[in-house]
């Protein structure tokens, strides 16, 4: 018996690791919810959401992003080559997803919602990813977002005093509860038509794949 | 104590200590399996240190790797403390290689990415133990199983 315990004692393990494996997958995998109609209209869409693209693309890429997460900066770039790959057949949405582990996530998405306020929130999202390693690590943001928004154009004046005031900061907190309702934790969370992308399509050739499905469901109906 | 005795101590002892980095290698590689590692929202050290370059291999996460190399260390004690001479003969260089890495692991997290991941620095101390023990071990062959 001596002679086959350590066969059993290893092949125990080999099990138990497998096992505890498969049971923190299934509890730590990701728990996002497709959005549905209500989600859309609950919270921060009075104005409607931040779209980029033409309104009536066959396909939409909705994003919640945190303007000081690093995948999100890379994800940034991404999406400017794949918008422009599909053209008017997409269009990309963005929710402010501005996570309490970054120090200055929420005065950009602030200074965005602001500059957003004159009509220039795509400008002021395509800087703050940009510049996002300068900014992070400064020790005065702000100062920074105030030289982005006079690159980009903006009545100085009205963007600070739109920093300040409550507007930016509602649209923040309703996107960020809104995000919070679909089951979000990290960032950059996708959706493409409504369906979150699922982890094995967290990737280029897996969002392109996700787009082509949609365009093909879409050409088919 | 008998040297035999002492020795299947230090076997029993760095099989345990082998179940310990097994069980931080698992959680490591479902974190990458999640995706967790590819975005925000968990430690920032840990972030940039799974989510760098550096945490895969070809595609595959370093961690995948970790469980393989703390199943076959724990795989080669078990079996050695059961007496079988052979396991000893791969115990050996399976934890000389895992000491090698370690050390390119801590050499990357301190000097390339400086951020360092408390799963990673567990990890570490892990195989730091696995090779202190393997050192303890007396010179001289492993009794047979028959």
């Amino acid at each position: 018996m001596k002679r086959y315990l350590p066969f059993v004692i290893v092949a125990l393990v080999a099990l138990a690791t497998l096992g505890s494996g498969a049971m923190l997958y299934r509890a730590k995998r990701s728990h996002v919810t497709p959005i549905t109609e209500d989600k859309t209209t609950v919270v921060s869409d009075a104005e409607g959401p931040h779209i980029r693209g033409n309104p009536d693309a066959p396909v939409t890429l909705e994003e919640y992003g945190d303007f000081q997460c690093p995948p999100c900066g890379k994800f940034a770039v991404f999406l400017g080559q794949v918008e422009k790959e599909y053209d008017s057949r997409l269009r990309v949405v963005f929710r402010n997803f501005p996570l309490k582990m970054h120090e200055h996530a929420r005065e950009a998405a602030i200074a965005a919602e602001a500059a957003g306020l004159q009509g220039r929130f795509w400008e002021m999202h395509d800087v703050l990813y940009r510049e996002q390693e300068t900014w992070s690590t400064a020790p005065n943001a702000r100062e920074l977002f105030e030289s982005y928004a006079g690159t980009i154009g903006l009545d100085l004046d009205q963007f600070r005093k739109d920093m300040e005031g409550e507007k930016a900061k509602e649209r923040v907190d309703a996107d960020r509860h809104r995000g919070e309702s679909l089951g979000i934790e990290t960032t950059p969370t996708l959706f493409i038509n409504n369906q979150p992308l699922e982890q094995k399509d967290r990737n280029p050739e897996g969002i392109r794949a996700v787009i082509n499905a949609a365009l093909q469901k879409n050409s088919q109906s | 104590m008998t040297v035999s005795r002492f020795r299947t101590i230090v076997y029993i002892a760095a099989a345990i200590v082998s179940l310990a980095g097994l069980a931080d290698a698992t959680y490591l590689s479902v974190q990458a399996l999640t995706g967790e590692t590819l975005g925000c929202g968990g430690s920032p050290d840990c972030f940039r240190v799974l989510g760098s370059a550096y945490a895969r291999i070809k595609g595959i996460p370093v961690a995948f790797f970790g469980v393989l190399a703390y199943f076959s260390a724990f795989t080669f004690a078990t079996f050695a403390a059961f007496g079988y001479a052979r396991a000893r003969t791969f115990l050996v260089p399976t934890v000389v290689a895992m000491f090698l890495a370690t050390i390119w692991f801590l050499y990357v997290q301190a000097f390339l990415l400086h951020a360092y991941c408390r799963y990673c620095l567990f990890s570490a101390a892990v195989t730091f133990l696995l090779t202190g023990l393997v050192i303890a071990l007396p010179p001289g062959r492993s009794r047979s199983v028959s």
